[in-house]
């Protein structure tokens, strides 16, 4: 797993794809001024619709552009169908594991995973317990990160099943494609995301809780200065439901409320994108400015459906990463199409003498990091910072796993030396309610620094329109 | 509609057009630098209208020594003084990004062009710099609203925003003309007459032309006044401004409105029943004062119906 990478467009020989020919020759034909100057245009667009996130550390009310390429990411028809058969399983079985933890605990019963691992672990939520929730799924919103290794397999990197954020990238990379390219929609036959919204509506309308015939749904956000903000107001606004904050809502009676002009109104459905932590303060964190008190107890009563449900940080754990496959096996009955990141489990005194054997060649996370923080990518660090590292794992060894550094796959990128290959990965938006959709592709992310294999938004990563091309 | 949600949109509009009544004012104080007078006379000129504002205090705080051009900074560009107009173009955009969900994309695009433009100015008081920006703000502000009246839909959104659109407006004009009747202009050593004072501030508010469509003869300050506060069709003045209002008003009625639309109608009635000589009795700075507090009592009662937490 350590080639060369896999070009997501060009082939060994350095030809166009098959599936790429039609876009390549198109892109021959531009004069280079044209495109550079409808990179222009797209960084202006992006700077007057406020399409920005905030970065955390920087001065307060920093906002930045994601910056964005002009090269889409191409994916063909039968590529995708097949992630698509692994991504719905892959949810299937998280959504059946979150489930069980919660309920009888079958899966641990039977020793497939590690009792401990998740009775210990902090995303276990005890409060959960016991609780049915409508559909009997956590995970309504479901970002799968999935990534081309050199033998141009698709491997899942990570699961995202608490908030996880990117979508309205995928929608205004699209939109701005099309403003600045219409040509392309018309010679190419490519697969529409505008529907994710009324999609993502239906959903969050059929997991309301029993007897509500026209549920009302909000999304709740921690507020204007969360990097995610444009995100959420985004999303709102094209689903057609309010924007909420914790201090617009109150409980009473077991009932949650909106407080609006004409008095209190009741909410059915929260989309929330505040993390389990600031929910409600009188039972998580009682410091939450952010949540609503009592909302926990709605919960419980059934009066509200919080999607995601609380408590599915305890399936996107990378300290449960390793164990989904099992997960596939026990819940479907089926094997995984999508394969795992080969996984070792520092815990494990033999993984650890291992990883602790070849770290210049490895990447170690930290079990509960997230957003590209607190991880070592062994081939790209110093000898310091590797030192660095191995003192924290060898104190902590139960907080790190580690992986082979991946070759991920590259695709042509405009950089100011011209095109040359980045490394990219995709993250698709699997929603569950009554059934289990996937809008085509899904957010293509890139990392424009040369060589650099980090994508995430707050490390200088970019994005790029995803194709999936009709057969 | 969420009270937060009113409350923000309520905002965003008396930001934009207290940043428009703000530039009016500057234009009122650019024109009348280009007449002939004493040099007291710019300085008194300034010293009414930042105590027509109620921010004389907080001048001469930052300024102990400050003159014509300092107060023209303050008012304008000084970005540590929320009164300023960059300060409201600024309050504008936030409480916008705060509801851009239910704004349309057009009106918070335009919001947030309009502040990432004004982050372009500021440098310089060279008055041509000046005339400048008071052309562009009063230009946003109008785009602003043909993109509000052009885009949103008619809902309580629309209703609200109008709301402080109106309120904002009548409590402008009148510091507008409280500024101009403190202002004891070229008393004394006359040499610009009373009537191009007054034409300046008519100019000021766009209600020249229409001053001379009304009256047909010389420009005085009582006839002024009673344009500018009594005229129903002129739209800057008190009383078309409280009959939109009162129209916004009606369409968001709720079950804790109704004394609060009694009391704003109580308020347009005395404009629109009233004469000036009573209304004025006690003099014309007394009675816009006296207006001033209405105003205010009225905006405490709309966020207590409608835009605080129930």
């Amino acid at each position: 797993m350590s080639g060369k990478p896999y070009d997501e467009m060009l082939d060994a020989q350095g030809a166009p794809r098959p599936h790429c020919r039609r876009y390549m020759d198109w892109l021959q034909q531009q004069p280079a001024e044209l495109l550079a100057a409808k990179r222009a245009e797209a960084d202006a667009l992006f700077h007057r619709v406020g399409i920005t996130f905030a970065v955390y550390g920087e001065e307060a009310g920093t906002e930045r552009l994601i910056p964005f390429d002009i090269v889409p990411r191409v994916l063909p028809q039968d590529e995708w169908r097949r992630l698509e058969t692994g991504l719905k399983q892959r949810v299937r079985a998280l959504n059946a594991f979150i489930a069980d933890i919660y309920h009888d605990q079958d899966i641990l019963r039977a020793g497939r995973v590690p009792a401990d691992y998740l009775l210990c672990n902090a995303q276990y939520r005890p409060e959960m317990q016991g609780i049915d929730v409508p559909g009997g799924i956590y995970a309504h919103i479901a970002g799968i990160d999935v990534v081309r290794a050199d033998d141009g397999a698709f491997y899942v990197l990570e699961d995202n099943l608490r908030v996880p954020s990117g979508v309205s990238y995928m929608l205004e990379d699209r939109k701005m494609m099309m403003r600045l390219f219409p040509d392309l929609f018309t010679q190419n036959s490519i697969a529409s995301v505008e529907h994710y919204p009324d999609v993502l509506l239906e959903n969050l309308k059929s997991v309301a809780p029993q007897g509500v015939t026209d549920p009302k749904v909000m999304l709740l956000t921690p507020g204007a200065y969360n990097s995610a903000y444009f995100e959420h107001a985004f999303l709102a606004q094209q689903m057609g439901i309010e924007l909420v904050e914790g201090q617009d809502l109150f409980v009473r009676d077991d009932f949650l409320f909106a407080r609006t002009t004409r008095g209190p109104q009741r909410v059915d459905v929260i989309y929330r994108r505040i993390d389990d932590d600031f929910l409600d303060p009188l039972a998580f964190r009682s410091d939450s400015v952010l949540g609503v008190p009592g909302l926990l107890t709605v919960y419980r009563a059934g009066h509200v459906t919080i999607a995601n449900a609380i408590g599915t940080g305890i399936a996107d754990d990378k300290s449960v990463y390793p164990y989904v496959p099992e997960m596939i096996r026990f819940y479907l009955g089926e094997e995984p199409v999508i394969a795992n990141v080969p996984t070792w489990i520092l815990r494990r005194p033999e993984d650890l003498a291992h990883v602790l054997a070849h770290l210049p060649d490895l990447v170690v996370k930290e079990v509960h990091g997230a957003g590209g923080y607190g991880m070592l990518i062994g081939p790209a660090a110093t000898q310091a910072q590797i030192e660095d590292f191995r003192l924290k794992i060898v104190a902590h060894p139960e907080r790190y796993i580690a992986q082979p550094t991946l070759a991920l796959s590259t695709s042509p990128t405009f950089t100011e030396r011209g095109l040359a290959p980045r490394h990219i990965d995709l993250r698709p938006f699997v929603l569950s309610g009554r059934e289990i959709t996937i809008v085509p592709g899904g957010l293509t992310r890139v990392a424009l620094r040369e060589g650099s294999l980090v994508v995430n938004s707050s490390q200088g990563g970019g994005t790029k329109d995803t194709w999936v091309l009709g057969s | 509609m969420l009270s937060r949600t009113a409350d923000h949109l309520y905002w965003m509009s008396r930001y934009v057009e207290r940043a428009e009544n703000l530039a009016r004012m500057l234009d009122a104080h650019y024109r009348l630098s280009l007449l002939p007078r004493a040099p007291e006379a710019l300085m008194q000129g300034w010293n009414a209208t930042l105590t027509s504002l109620g921010m004389m205090e907080e001048f001469h705080k930052l300024h102990p020594e400050g003159g014509a051009r300092e107060a023209l900074h303050f008012l304008a560009f000084d970005r540590n003084h929320p009164g300023s107009i960059l300060s409201c173009l600024s309050a504008a955009r936030e409480n916008a990004r705060a509801v851009r969900g239910t704004v349309t994309s057009e009106l918070w695009e335009t919001l947030n062009a309009t502040y990432l433009d004004s982050r372009g100015f500021g440098g310089n008081t060279a008055y041509i710099d000046v005339a400048n920006f008071i052309e562009w703000v009063k230009y946003r502000s109008h785009l602003t609203r043909g993109v509000t009246v052009g885009t949103m839909l008619r809902d309580e959104a629309f209703h609200f925003a109008s709301i402080g659109t109106y309120i904002e407006r009548a409590d402008a004009t009148t510091r507008l003309l409280e500024a101009r009747w403190r202002d004891p202009g070229g008393a004394g050593e006359r040499l610009v007459s009373e009537a191009s004072e007054w034409a300046v501030l008519l100019r000021a508010l766009s209600a020249f032309e229409v001053y001379r469509k009304v009256y047909r003869e010389s420009v005085t300050p009582w006839r002024v006044t009673e344009l500018l506060l009594l005229n129903p069709d002129i739209p800057r003045s008190v009383h078309r401004s409280l009959f939109d209002l009162l129209r916004n008003l009606g369409k968001v009625h709720n079950s804790r409105s109704a004394e609060t639309e009694r009391y704003a109608g109580e308020l347009h009635a005395r404009f629109q029943y009233g004469r000036l000589e009573e209304l004025c009795a006690a003099g014309v700075p007394q009675f816009l004062d006296q207006v001033q507090e209405r105003l205010n009592g009225l905006a405490s009662r709309i966020g207590a119906d409608f835009l605080v937490a129930s």
